[in-house]
């Protein structure tokens, strides 16, 4: 097909074509960041009154802790990363999105089986394996929802006008084939035909850091590598630059995840030592292409979107960093089992990940919607809620992490650090609220907009020629 | 790479590569693993646990447990001691010997250069292996956790994050039930300043008829129901404990081989 024969589409009519799923995939997603926030909060709670929910099994914290993560990764990550990827894929093929009632039909699923997945680990259905803990029923939705969502994504970028593939869209393509054979391998294996002894416990290891290590870096790499050249107004620096940083990233970043000392054969956690140093390689190769691209940008970041996507994407090689740093032999020793490891995941998802889609979405939002945020102001509070948020819990859990070996493990020594982390928290929350409340205020005035509208047309009087016989 | 074919053909091949190391190389060595046996013994390993104790893995699981507890013992090393078990016809030589020479903390080598010594002076010694880290030095466990540990597991429960003591040898620290299940009911009566949420939900407080529940739990006086109340655990309270006094790490394997002491033995 020669991109000659196909008329341009007008920027808007792009936009306006991704409203319904991205109102979908947007809407919920902000609804289930709050809730998980909410409930990290309660569950953080129990360092201070570890008391308090005695008598209520839905709150304890064995409970709350991984409804609360798996929301914040199946609940906001995923459908906030695929619901600005169709917007980007759009974009970038000019063309209007392809089968949106599909990927809405798609978002809508995804949705229940969040919410089904929680009330089950709430009330103790959980499988009892790390990220991955909704039951069956949830798990099974989630997988169908993902396929809708991402044929909508595939068939926009089929669709394209350019026909050169864009940097981001590799990235996107490899997380709409990656996400699909991690969640069904886990699926499979833990779920359906569970396998015997530790395998269980590698297989989990090897999803869980192939969901957040890499998923959730392809997708946010993605998004960054097309808002970042838009804004500093200069190309993205070297194609083959970013080619490397996409294979290695695949090829070092699938191989992490089996911790040091676990009671596996060795070859395994020593394959994860090697590509965790190895890892290096993406990382400063990202740093290479984010530096070249955006240092000395004519137009500076005036705590807009592109603030946003540029602290994210810096956030990346600070979390890509502490990976390298955690696989080193001596270090990952003297950490291992303590909360240094959980502080570099909350840093992937709240400082690089969700830090790099809302500017993303401050971007998109006000232009799918085809009407300016009802709030704006408020996205530069949330981006310093979420900025200081995540930098305190990152590092009151690596701190904590770093104290507990030498304490002993006994908790009352790291007690002050582990209770900092609930003030990330509570500062993640408000920003979270912050967030919240421009998307809702928006989607309500559209429905508003959109009721008037037909009950305009029904009461509307009818014309001369509609009364003539 | 300027058409899709050529980006599925990397992620194939990169997400490929890495599914046959972790996931089928695991898989088809792990999953298909058989019983061991005791070291130098017949006795199989692991011993199928009791109803109640599969039934407590559930329990275990549905609250999380796992958030807070690990089920793995780390282990740095394995170290020589050498023991005298007999000074034979020379005490006053052996016990010479003895304070010129390192007993503790050798090689396999050094012990039994150690061990000759005292042969020559007619002492009789044992080598005994014994495993080395911080986890044995907080009495966690005799040896690291191997992957036979966890063959009757399902689902197996490692953990990540140790806020709370390991649990993989709880079952030899702490032999009194209605200990587990006072701490489990309100953990700040046996630890002061713990900070294990208490599981009040998994009992039940009720007026005693006739005569006192044999299952009643003995709490400290500031914890104690009411006169008249007992507090007695559900069954799931009841399966959780016997899942915890099941978990043991404490023989011998010949993957984390130690030497027993002769209680263990018995």
């Amino acid at each position: 097909m020669n991109s000659n024969d196909i008329k341009p589409v007008p920027t808007s009519q792009v936009d306006a074509s991704c409203r319904l799923p991205l109102l979908a995939l947007l809407g919920g997603s902000a609804l289930w960041l709050v809730l998980g926030l909410l409930l990290e909060l309660t569950a953080s709670l129990q360092f201070h009154a570890p008391g308090i929910f005695s008598c209520c099994p839905w709150m304890t914290y064995g409970r709350v802790l991984p409804a609360a993560n798996d929301l914040l990764v199946y609940g906001f990550a995923i459908p906030t990363g695929l619901g600005v990827m169709l917007w980007v894929v759009a974009r970038l093929g000019q063309v209007e999105l392809v089968l949106p009632l599909v990927s809405f039909a798609g978002a809508n699923v995804w949705h229940l089986g969040v919410f089904l997945g929680t009330l089950g680990v709430l009330s103790g259905h959980s499988t009892g394996y790390a990220w991955f803990e909704y039951p069956r029923v949830a798990a099974a939705l989630l997988l169908p929802a993902f396929m809708l969502v991402a044929v909508s994504a595939v068939a926009a970028i089929g669709q394209r006008r350019i026909r050169d593939l864009y940097p981001s869209h590799w990235f996107f393509l490899a997380s709409l084939l990656w996400f699909p054979w991690i969640y069904s391998t886990a699926f499979v294996f833990l779920l359906v035909w569970p396998v015997r002894g530790v395998a269980q416990a590698v297989i989990d290891w090897w999803f869980a850091s192939n969901l957040i290590v890499v998923w959730l870096s392809l997708v946010g790499l993605g998004i960054s590598f097309y808002l970042l050249p838009k804004y500093s107004g200069r190309p993205l620096e070297g194609r083959f630059t970013a080619l490397f940083a996409f294979v290695t990233l695949l090829l070092f970043g699938s191989w992490l995840g089996i911790p040091q000392g676990a009671p596996v054969p060795f070859w395994l956690p020593a394959s994860s030592i090697l590509a965790g140093l190895l890892f290096s390689v993406p990382v400063l190769v990202v740093a290479m292409v984010f530096f070249r691209t955006v240092c000395g940008a004519p137009d500076g970041c005036k705590g807009g979107p592109f603030c946003q996507v540029k602290f994210g994407t810096a956030a990346f090689i600070l979390s890509g960093i502490w990976t390298v740093v955690q696989a080193c032999p001596q270090f990952a020793h003297s950490t291992l089992l303590t909360t240094f490891d959980l502080g570099r995941i909350h840093w992937q998802i709240f400082g690089f990940f969700a830090i790099t889609v809302m500017g993303a979405f401050y971007e998109l939002f006000p232009r799918v919607m085809a009407s300016p945020l009802p709030l704006p102001r408020l996205p530069r509070f949330q981006h310093w809620f979420f900025i200081s948020g995540a930098l305190v819990l990152a590092a009151s859990l690596a701190v904590a992490g770093l104290q507990q070996q030498s304490a002993d493990f006994i908790l009352a020594k790291i007690l002050p650090a582990l209770r900092a982390s609930s003030l990330g928290w509570t500062l993640l929350f408000i920003g979270s609220l912050i967030f919240a409340l421009n998307v809702f205020i928006m989607t309500i005035l559209w429905a508003v907009g959109i009721i008037k509208t037909v009950v305009g047309a029904i009461k509307a009087p009818l014309t001369v020629a509609e009364v003539k016989p | 790479m300027k058409n899709g074919f050529s980006v599925f053909c990397v992620v194939l091949a990169a997400l490929g590569l890495s599914w046959m190391g972790l996931v089928l190389g695991p898989v088809l060595q792990l999953g298909h693993e058989s019983l061991t046996t005791v070291l130098n013994s017949t006795d199989p390993y692991p011993i199928q646990p009791a109803g109640a104790a599969t039934l407590g893995l559930q329990v275990y699981k549905a609250n999380g447990c796992a958030a807070c507890h690990t089920e793995q013992v780390q282990q740095d090393g394995v170290v020589c001691n050498v023991v005298l078990s007999s000074p034979g016809l020379h005490p006053d030589e052996v016990s010479n010997l003895l304070s010129q020479i390192d007993l503790n903390g050798l090689t396999d080598q050094e012990a039994s250069i150690a061990a000759a010594k005292i042969a020559a002076v007619g002492g009789k010694t044992e080598i005994r292996v014994a495993s080395t880290g911080g986890d044995m030095s907080r009495g966690w466990g005799l040896r690291r956790s191997v992957s036979a540990d966890y063959l009757y597991d399902q689902p197996v429960q490692l953990g990540s994050v140790r806020i709370g003591p390991d649990l993989a040898d709880i079952g030899t620290r702490q032999t009194d039930a209605n200990a587990i299940l006072a701490h489990l009911y309100e953990p700040q009566s046996c630890t002061a300043g713990s900070l294990m949420p208490s599981f009040k939900f998994l009992f039940v407080t009720r007026k005693v008829q006739g005569s006192p529940s044999p299952d009643a739990l003995a709490l400290p006086q500031a914890f104690a129901p009411p006169d008249g109340f007992e507090i007695v655990p559900t069954q799931d309270a009841k399966n959780l404990v016997a899942y915890l006094m099941n978990l043991h790490v404490n023989v011998p394997l010949y993957e984390a081989p130690f030497t027993p002491s002769v209680a263990a033995n018995k």
